[in-house]
């Protein structure tokens, strides 16, 4: 495993919206968020990650996968054949521009996992289930198959992202096209790598997305705690590890937003002590158990999931955060006028505390509608 | 850039309508025009340009309407500039002298190593606001916020006056200011409208009743604060005032020797 990877220092912006009651709006309105902040960035990288794009397919495990030649797409494809069941698949449209220099192979797959008889048996015991196949799969492209990503993999939602200003990757993969009820960007300010497709943020794992500013000082302590459970950080970059320290804290061990946040930005020891006892008694055991992947570092950081839209803050608030509501809608971005450039006058707007997510969650309703209606075992034909 | 109906002059008033001008553009025309003998802008439709006024040396009133982007006026020295909204972070970092008073909160590290000067803030600030701020002999810079402050308040102050009110904020559930207050402070003073958590404070911290001359100094600040937001400055006074000031001139001093 190559154990080389980047620090993401300083700089960058981040922008997110959300619509609580799931209106799906175009990626135009964060485009023109992150691209207020065009300066928090420089050029070296741009992204974004939206929810509800793919409402028509949205019972299958949409995989963008970006390639550096065609031996890797031959090879990933072949694997996938023998692994995933591909309903349909295709280019990522894109939208040719000279801002854009020079872009991998960028396909998608609309897809769900192909199960061994050994797979059929533990998920059916319930040692497993879909969504950790789906996880396994992906670690062995982007660990294994060389020149070969993916850079998202959830129902229903899409990354995007590459090499360029936010606002010229937008234009790139024609966001303004698409239409979701959350959307997260990101401007990248890489100060020790020249760039590249994969280190873009956001980075993703099933339907987490988080895009981040700052830089995880953790990272090798967070990154040996997840090889553990069998993540892989392969896209050298610090911010893959919250991804899937989402993934493990919240989808699979059950921990609430809350309290999964808790163990990403624990309150001080000092502050635990002058808690009453039961809540000192939960915190000691979450900064006990979670230690490994407490993320040190200055961290303004959106994640987002099927379910909503977090922000949050690094415990000594050492990067920018500020959060707006208007209506079912809420802004996060690095900077005021960000939010400002797309909503005019909130009702509220304010900076969270340091080390206190805002947690902005669909409606119920939006979430129930977007569940997968199809066991696994009855997926039709259409296969590649 | 478009310059004919971006810049608009009258009665010796410079209005620049700054809607999608980039901010080294913006800063550049408000150069020129100081340059030429203007002496009053007036900016609208600003939204998250950063670095306006910075560096200026000139006697100049600035009006920002909109939010600005990060440092506004730092390192400048004479301009008074005033904040229709909102403002960012690092608002009057390094700032030399002038003024800058602002009608909402601001984010953090306001007056980020502030050496003289005076910045008004009516509502919230956020983290690391007066960091490192000096004073030398009579030049004594000022900072009165009047809501409630984030963490590191004051953190290694080394000279300035801060005065946190805690009247005009957002947040009536937060404390009037957060963890770390005066954290290796080694020089000027803060006051506090009412009394601080102990264990908010920096280890470096005593705590006073302020004497009557600095009640006097107080009541001069405080006027000059209530007139920019045409507060009621005897509301202000009405309740007790505590100082929080360095017991030490090295607080870290023993760190290295046994």
């Amino acid at each position: 495993m190559n154990h080389a990877y980047q620090k993401d220092i300083s700089g960058c912006g981040l922008a997110g919206v959300i619509s609580r009651k799931g209106e799906r709006i175009s990626g135009s309105v964060v485009t023109k968020a992150i691209w207020n902040q065009h300066d928090r960035g420089n050029g070296l990288g741009g992204g974004f990650a939206a929810y509800g794009i793919y409402p028509e397919y949205k019972e299958l495990y949409a995989f963008h996968i970006m390639y550096s030649h065609d031996k890797a797409k031959r090879e990933t494809e072949e694997y996938l054949k023998e692994k995933m069941i591909i309903h349909h698949l295709g280019k990522i449209p894109i939208r040719e521009t000279e801002k854009i220099q020079k872009h991998p192979l960028l396909i998608r797959y609309f897809t769900v996992p192909s199960l061994s008889d050994e797979e059929r048996q533990k998920v059916d015991t319930g040692i497993v289930c879909e969504d950790d196949i789906v996880v396994e799969r992906v670690m062995h492209i982007n660990h294994d198959i060389e020149g070969a990503f993916v850079f998202s993999s959830g129902k229903n939602m899409g990354a995007f992202k590459g090499v360029g200003f936010p606002e010229d990757i937008s234009e790139f993969f024609m966001l303004d096209e698409y239409k979701g009820y959350i959307w997260t960007a990101h401007n990248r300010f890489p100060t020790n790598t020249p760039g590249w497709w994969g280190g873009a943020h956001p980075f993703t794992i099933l339907d987490w997305s988080i895009v981040h500013n700052g830089e995880i000082s953790s990272y090798g302590i967070n990154k040996r705690y997840l090889e553990m459970f069998g993540y892989k950080c392969t896209l050298l970059t610090d911010t893959e590890v919250v991804a899937y320290m989402l993934d493990l804290l919240i989808r699979r061990h059950g921990l609430s937003y809350e309290v999964a946040c808790k163990a990403l930005a624990s309150p001080f020891w000092h502050e635990i002590e002058m808690m009453d006892e039961d809540e000192a008694k939960a915190l000691t055991a979450i900064r006990m158990i979670y230690g490994s992947s407490l993320l040190n570092g200055p961290f303004a950081i959106l994640f987002a999931n099927n379910r909503g839209l977090v922000g949050l803050n690094d415990r000594v608030k050492l990067r920018p955060l500020i959060v707006a509501e208007k209506g079912d809608f809420v802004y996060m971005a690095s900077e005021e006028s960000a939010i400002r450039e797309i909503c005019r006058d909130p009702e509220r707007l304010w900076a969270p505390i340091a080390g206190q997510p805002v947690v902005a969650l669909l409606d119920q309703e939006v979430v129930d509608n977007n569940k997968s209606e199809m066991p696994i075992g009855l997926q039709t034909t259409g296969a590649i | 850039m478009r310059d004919a109906q971006t810049i608009q002059k009258k009665n010796g008033m410079v209005r620049i309508d700054s809607a999608g001008l980039y901010y080294r553009d913006l800063n550049r025309i408000i150069r020129d025009e100081i340059r030429q003998g203007t002496r009053h802008l007036d900016l609208v439709n600003i939204n998250g340009q950063r670095y306006i006024a910075d560096a200026i040396k000139a006697e100049v009133t600035v009006d920002i309407h909109g939010t600005p982007g990060q440092d506004i006026g730092a390192f400048m020295n004479g301009p008074i500039v005033r904040v229709h909204n909102n403002a960012q972070d690092g608002v009057g970092n390094t700032m030399d002298g002038g003024k800058i008073v602002v009608d909402g909160m601001v984010g953090d590290v306001c007056g980020y190593a502030m050496r003289g000067g005076k910045i008004h803030i009516k509502g919230d600030c956020g983290y690391r606001v007066g960091i490192h701020m000096k004073e030398y002999y009579e030049k004594v810079p000022v900072i009165v916020v009047g809501g409630k402050a984030g963490d590191f308040f004051g953190e290694y102050m080394a000279g300035g006056r801060l005065i946190l009110l805690g009247m005009y904020s957002h947040h009536p559930e937060r404390p009037i200011v957060g963890l770390f207050m005066g954290s290796g402070m080694h020089g000027g003073a803060i006051f506090v409208r009412g009394k601080v958590d102990e264990h908010r404070l920096g280890k470096e911290l005593g705590v006073a009743e302020p004497t009557a001359q600095d009640r006097e100094i107080l009541d001069v600040f405080i006027a000059d604060f209530a007139k920019d937001f045409d507060l009621d400055a005897r509301e202000i006074m009405s309740e007790p005032f505590y100082k929080y000031y360095p017991k030490s001139l090295r607080p870290y001093g023993n760190l290295y020797a046994y």
